[in-house]
């Protein structure tokens, strides 16, 4: 690796902005992670509630979209919701295509939220629900001020995978045309074919530097906040 | 199964105020569930989408015999390659983790660590272009070694950390009872560890596979003639798109279904051939969701 390697390397950042690609891809990841988080919770509370019919509709929702490829629901939500059912979410072609992507990848990882939810009422000892229910706390009670605090607290290392799976996912949204990282690269490998595996390394790295972290994070949470038994 | 003593607990067997009222939840959900679908039908209606001249096209032997069925050969061959490859690679990198030299460790975690934080597609952009331009492959079949190249890296990286966690959750005894009998330390890892490890670690394996199932379809964006691809194609044809894509998406969930279930099975099944304990999640890893493919 000479000195003009180097220098060809550097001016890949003159001619393409690396960094507002990643942006676009945080910016899907932030939007789609507060939808599914929000949604995922609410799968997860009918999955472990007493009413028989709300327990068969969330296992029903996880079930079927969790099977999917995350591929064929964004297509599904580009191609089918916009081009042929014309639905939108913004005049601007490009911001329409984002919040059809945010759609696609909040609908499919809302089911992976809700089993990361779950798997975190596993953790909590059966002694607690029975503990609530023996002072005379109902399901929603015992839910909410016992259950679910602790559930969280159990679910944090699950949920962060979701997340980092969440940031990796993002690049699917090149399926649904939106101009994100993984579009950028392959833009500048047609054209910069000179350096192709800087580039690569270049975006790979990028998403090391992503998931690291939160990766680390969760880790660190997770221990902290585990529930002393 | 654990998630069914996590719901029982939560709540006793319900009294006769409780079973009236449940009624009540029964019929108000069924009702919003029943009206969600009913609404969603009544909209594609009005928007002509339920025709059966956008359904009938779907039932015909020329969608099968040359979009779906080709489609679906060319998802189960990709899919088909990458788990041999991704479970060689796998066991390589897996005792390449358990290797007693400190340096092959590092390079194989290395290794590892780096291949589960890079985005699946990110890779297979990468040979498709990349391998395109070296000319080192023939052009027909570049999609599918690029499709191949990418979920193998990625899927060998997640098996190498089944086959680790799966040695470190055998019980101490087996290995110091392999050294007893004289068995050097990677005689003991070949011969009675690893083995074990991969018979516990099965039913993850499986459902990992409903995974490599999946990412196949990402393939339909650098031009591999995959189902999603196949679906597309027809759809574009008959202005169908919509109706292509739910035929994919069934063919799809039925088949990680099927797989979800042997996963299942092979859990209950397995538990007896190995000292270590049968897991059907993945285990928690650092950098990994898992199932999210």
């Amino acid at each position: 690796m000479d000195g003009d390697y180097l220098e060809r390397y550097r001016s890949l950042f003159d001619q393409f902005d690396v960094v507002a690609a990643f942006w676009v891809n945080i910016q899907l990841t932030l939007a789609a992670g507060l939808i599914a988080l929000v949604l995922g919770t609410a799968l997860a509370v009918m999955r472990i509630s007493p009413a028989p019919s709300l327990r068969w509709a969330g296992s029903t929702y996880v079930t079927l979209v969790r099977n999917t490829p995350l591929t064929v629901i964004i297509v599904f939500c580009v191609l089918g919701l916009w081009g042929q059912l014309g639905i939108t979410f913004s005049d601007d072609f490009n911001r329409n295509f984002f919040w059809l992507a945010v759609l696609g990848l909040a609908v499919y990882h809302a089911a992976f939220v809700c089993e990361a939810l779950r798997s975190g009422v596993n953790t909590v000892p059966v002694g607690q629900a029975e503990a609530a229910r023996a002072i005379g706390l109902g399901f929603v009670a015992s839910a909410r001020l016992v259950i679910l605090p602790q559930a969280f607290r159990g679910a944090v290392a699950p949920l962060g995978n979701v997340l980092i799976a969440l940031v990796k996912n993002s690049t699917v949204a090149a399926a649904g045309s939106v101009a994100e990282a993984s579009g950028l690269m392959a833009e500048m490998i047609e054209f910069r074919p000179d350096v192709i595996l800087a580039i690569f390394f270049t975006f790979a790295f990028g998403f090391v530097l992503l998931v690291v972290p939160i990766g680390l994070a969760t880790t660190s949470l997770s221990r902290r906040w585990t529930v002393a038994r | 199964m654990s998630g069914a003593r996590a719901v029982s607990v939560l709540f006793d067997a319900p009294g006769p105020r409780t079973r009236r009222r449940l009624v009540w939840i029964n019929v108000a959900s069924t009702v919003v569930v029943v009206g969600i679908g009913l609404w969603a039908l009544v909209r594609l209606n009005a928007k002509g989408q339920l025709d059966a001249d956008l359904w009938a096209p779907l039932f015909t032997a020329n969608a099968w015999r040359n979009f779906f069925l080709p489609g679906l050969r060319q998802t189960i061959l990709a899919a088909g390659i990458s788990i041999i490859t991704a479970g060689v690679l796998g066991l390589a990198l897996g005792l390449g983790r358990l290797s007693a030299s400190r340096t092959i460790r590092t390079v194989c975690g290395g290794v590892v660590e780096f291949f589960r934080a890079v985005p699946v597609l990110l890779m297979m952009v990468f040979f498709y272009l990349g391998l395109g331009r070296a000319h080192v492959v023939d052009p027909a079949q570049l999609p599918l070694v690029a499709v191949v190249l990418g979920l193998t890296l990625y899927n060998g990286s997640i098996f190498a950390e089944l086959v680790r966690s799966g040695v470190h959750g055998l019980p101490r005894g087996q290995r110091e009872a392999a050294l007893a009998l004289g068995l050097r330390r990677g005689q003991s890892l070949r011969l009675v560890e690893v083995p074990q490890a991969i018979i516990a670690m099965l039913p993850a394996i499986a459902s990992q596979l409903v995974v490599i199932l999946k990412d196949t379809a990402l393939g339909a964006i650098i031009t591999y003639p995959e189902l999603l691809q196949a679906a597309r194609r027809f759809g574009a044809g008959h202005g169908n798109i919509l109706q292509s894509l739910v035929v994919a998406a069934v063919v799809f969930i039925v088949i990680n279904y099927l797989l979800t279930r042997v996963a299942d099975v092979l859990a209950g099944r397995v538990g007896r051939r190995t000292a270590g304990r049968a897991r059907t999640e993945p285990p928690g890893l650092a950098v990994d969701a898992g199932r999210p493919g």
